[in-house]
């Protein structure tokens, strides 16, 4: 299933760069995670994070923050860097991924990783609890915003239906659910372990305002949140298409790299090597 | 009792205005007087328990008391995930009002019977359940749960059970109520066998055997000092519950018994529903009487435990 190397230059900035790079060093030190997950998802939450939500990282309970819920809470290594550069936590407690005494947890744990809104892992949780936490905002007449990532294995769900029905009975404009569309889980092609098509169409019969983007183009993803929300009264969804082990040219596509436990010297080094090769080819 | 616990919720809400009520998909016309006059707290939800619990989660997480109803079956199997992990895992004040108890929807089948509701929920932590005997007994929980720290489940018995709380009952959430003194024999209830555990008493007292009777309508945490303190009085301990026998209030008790009173051991039955899914129908009263959850039952259990 190993994709070959695209034969069009990389489209990552030096920041996505060095984002997949740190992400490597802490597989380095943890050498475990899921990887593709995380490489799909660097640039949705980079710009969440850098360009869109609203927050206080010395206050991370600032009431009138955004709240964004990574409801695919696998994907946390990709989280974890970006809440690490934006000084939620320090570098340092990056390295600690997945030890005893760490902060941070193979998947996100709110009780103990600033930044973190609710405890995900099990799929299917993020959009009901980001539903409570819109209707709140709502009913405080708070104006913060409420962002929900997930996963496209994770619209298997049926609980992720069940919210989205929620959502759009409230007309939650504030609430906004992003998929980290890259068509891979952890068996393989999700058009083959369960097809999500016609996507668009699903979210838009769920009463959703919908619109789709490429997931790793920063400045698409800029234009597509500032458009937000697409329909005042509606909630929104955003479906990214992405590539599962972005940036990394062995992992892409390679259900085989969705997870792993038992990350070698020989596969710390290649997932250096191939993140050197992809490059970067503009200034962030 | 179920009238009393939501009119509760409404009169909480009205002195409150952090109570929300999240119900899903109830009959027609519940709460109306809440709905209308406190719309913007008042939702009621779809046929999607796992949503509402996360919903009402997420609301708990922001600063509201989520009272949430619906079939007390459906919270505690459908929506264990979400209770577990939206809900219990960040200590959230959402209070999970189960509709149906044990048998109660005995014509209804075993999908509505909620026959394992207290085994699901005990090993969650944060989780407080309280099982009511009556009404009297519902209507001095409520007020207490507002300012409840944490999770809390709210067994619902059928409604219309007879009132067997003592008057002058002092409740406080997580207190075991000692109702009858005395006695080589000390029954343990929770919920509606509370009723049954007197009238056993009775029967047995009539027949020179006096029995305590100790009512835990708070299951978690279980209050081990009071029921040490009468066990230790005790030759003989029998727990009553309307649950299957794994995982509820005698289990609890028989964990108690074998951490603390190792040194001096007591006899001990689990008067309760068998490891079965129920496979009768009929009435709550005939289940009852069917699996042996009764007066007479515990009359003979206790005579048989003291000529042992």
């Amino acid at each position: 299933m190993m994709a070959e190397r695209p034969a069009h230059p990389p489209a990552l900035d030096a920041r996505s760069y060095a984002l997949r790079r740190r992400i490597v060093e802490v597989l380095d030190a943890a050498r475990r995670g899921h990887v593709g997950a995380a490489f799909s998802l660097v640039e949705i939450l980079r710009v969440l994070y850098d360009d869109v939500l609203k927050y206080r990282p010395d206050q991370p309970d600032w009431p009138d923050r955004d709240r964004c819920i990574l409801s695919k809470g696998h994907g946390c290594l990709a989280l974890y860097a970006i809440l690490a550069d934006h000084n939620f936590f320090s570098e340092a407690e990056l390295m600690t991924f997945c030890r005893r005494d760490t902060i941070l947890g193979g998947h996100p744990d709110a009780r103990k990783t600033p930044g973190v809104e609710t405890s995900t892992g099990s799929l299917g949780h993020g959009l009901a609890v980001g539903v409570g936490m819109a209707l709140a905002a709502r009913m405080r007449h708070r104006p913060n915003r409420v962002f929900v990532v997930l996963g496209d294995g994770e619209c298997d769900e049926g609980a992720v239906w069940e919210a989205a029905l929620c959502a759009s009975k409230h007309a939650l404009a504030n609430l906004t659910a992003i998929v980290d569309y890259n068509k891979m889980q952890s068996y393989g092609p999700t058009r083959l372990v369960q097809d999500l098509e016609p996507f668009m169409d699903k979210w838009r019969s769920f009463g959703f305002a919908v619109d789709q983007v490429d997931g790793h183009d920063v400045e698409a993803l800029r234009e597509t949140f500032a458009r937000l929300p697409f329909h005042a009264g509606k909630p929104s969804a955003i479906i990214g298409h992405t590539v599962k082990g972005k940036g990394a040219a062995p992992v892409e596509h390679n259900a085989a790299w969705h997870h792993k436990s038992k990350l070698s010297d020989a596969d710390v080094d290649m997932l250096k090597r191939a993140i050197e090769e992809y490059g970067c080819d503009r200034p962030a | 009792m179920r009238q009393a616990c939501l009119k509760m919720v409404y009169e909480l809400a009205k002195r409150d205005e952090r109570v929300v009520f999240v119900g899903s998909d109830l009959g027609a016309g519940t709460l109306d007087e809440f709905r209308r006059e406190l719309p913007d707290r008042f939702f009621m939800e779809g046929v999607s328990e796992a949503a509402v619990i996360g919903l009402s989660a997420g609301l708990a997480k922001e600063g509201y008391i989520v009272y949430v109803n619906t079939l007390a079956v459906f919270l505690t199997r459908r929506a264990l995930e979400q209770v577990a992990l939206d809900v219990c895992l960040h200590n959230l004040n959402v209070r999970l009002i189960g509709n149906g108890g044990g048998l109660v929807y005995a014509p209804l089948g075993p999908t509505h019977m909620a026959t394992d509701d207290i085994a699901l929920l005990r090993p969650l932590e944060h989780m407080t359940i309280v099982a009511p005997a009556d009404k009297t007994e519902m209507e001095r929980l409520m007020p207490l749960t507002l300012d409840h720290a944490g999770p809390m489940y709210i067994r619902v018995a059928k409604g219309y059970d007879p009132i067997v709380t003592p008057a002058d009952e002092d409740f406080a959430i997580g207190k075991a109520i000692i109702v009858r003194r005395g006695g080589p024999v000390l029954l343990v209830t929770t919920g509606i066998t509370l009723g049954i555990a007197l009238e056993a008493a009775e029967t047995l007292a009539r027949d020179g055997l006096q029995a305590a009777v100790l009512h835990m309508p708070t299951v978690k945490p279980l209050d081990l000092d009071t029921f040490a303190a009468l066990a230790a009085e005790a030759r003989a301990v029998i727990t009553i519950e309307e649950h299957v026998l794994t995982g509820g209030l005698g289990s609890a008790v028989a964990e108690a018994l074998a951490e603390t009173m190792s040194a001096r051991p007591k006899a001990f039955r689990r008067i309760a529903l068998p490891d079965e899914f129920p496979d009768r129908y009929g009435s709550q009263a005939e289940l009852l009487e069917y699996y042996g959850v009764t007066p007479a039952r515990v009359v003979a259990v206790a005579k048989e435990l003291r000529r042992s």
